[in-house]
């Protein structure tokens, strides 16, 4: 148990973001429960290339071990890209207020779902004055 | 006599336990102000810890790009929205759930995973050498930059294609605004 502390530490912090991103519907605060989730991510990555007592991996001659590269590169990359996918979405949350006038999940679907209505009554109003025009 | 090692799990422990209570208090608090400001107290953390971790170039790029400028892209996106979150209408367990569920899968995935910190890890024995390759091979002396710009560059590449396609979506989204209103 005490020896998988940090991996179970990581594994709370992960389900913290996806809770977020589930339970509330704000898409801000989903983003952010996001950003929670990914960034914990990240730590699952870092932590099996950490050996204890080693250095970082930046070879001098003083040193003989040193942490493992290869994740450091990769979550590099997967930093640069989480950036770009959020900047698109919080981009993709201005335009949703800007059309809807919220952010707010169940405010958006309701609004949604009144807007489908009235066109559909729009349509059998406008087929049935048509057929009515069509009589007189 | 207590040895380097000691210190770091002690450290990588405390610094968790802070990441704990930040998470919990994003996850508590309603204001999106308080969260996002939050949010950039746990991604500098988190880079402290990646400090500890050895993996410094990542804890640089993560307090420049994680606490610096998407705590930015927040603020801009609060300014343009709203700050205040509506109360929960009710209280949901399907989260709670799902959330519940995950956990207990990455958990029961957990015991077969190799001790923290131990050099006979399989990932320190096994795959490419690049600490023993990085300086005949390319003569830098930091082998994350010689992994990143030269054992994988299409790696690299490939990510600047995608914050490059993700610019061009981000374009395209606020020009459109633009264009409604003007009209």
């Amino acid at each position: 148990m005490i020896a998988h502390f940090s991996q179970i530490a990581t594994i709370f912090l992960l389900v913290a973001g996806l809770y977020v991103v589930i339970a509330r519907g704000n898409m801000v605060k989903k983003l952010i429960g996001l950003s929670l989730f990914q960034t914990s991510v990240y730590l699952l990555y870092i932590l099996p290339g950490k050996v204890l007592g080693g250095t970082a991996p930046i070879l001098d001659a003083s040193f003989a071990v040193y942490a493992n590269p290869l994740p450091h590169v990769l979550i590099l990359t997967a930093i640069v890209v989480g950036i770009a996918t959020l900047a698109l979405g919080l981009t993709l949350v201005v335009r949703i207020k800007e059309a809807y006038g919220t952010i707010e999940e169940d405010e958006i679907l309701a609004r949604d779902g009144s807007k489908e209505s009235v066109t559909d009554k729009v349509k059998i109003a406008g087929n049935k004055t048509g057929r009515g025009g069509n009589g007189a | 006599m207590i040895d380097a090692a000691m210190i770091e799990t002690a450290v990588t422990i405390i610094l968790l336990l802070l990441l704990g209570a930040v998470a919990i208090g994003i996850v508590r608090v309603r204001g999106l102000f308080a969260a996002v400001v939050l949010l950039g107290v746990y991604s500098l953390l988190m880079a402290t810890l990646f400090i500890v971790l050895d993996a410094v170039d990542v804890a640089m790029t993560e307090a420049a790009v994680g606490a610096g400028v998407s705590t930015v892209f927040f603020l801009g996106a609060l300014w343009l929205t709203d700050t205040v979150e509506a109360p929960a209408k009710r209280r949901q367990l399907m989260p709670l759930i799902v959330a519940l569920v995950t956990a207990g899968a990455l958990l029961w995935g957990l015991s077969d995973l190799p001790q923290f910190g131990s050099p006979d890890q399989p990932i320190h024995r096994q795959g490419a050498d690049y600490l023993a390759s990085s300086l005949p091979d390319t003569g830098i002396p930091n082998v994350v930059t010689s992994v990143l710009a030269s054992y994988r560059g299409f790696d690299t590449l490939g990510e600047t294609t995608v914050v490059f396609t993700a610019g061009i979506g981000i374009l395209a989204l606020l020009r459109r605004r633009r264009g409604e209103g003007g009209n």
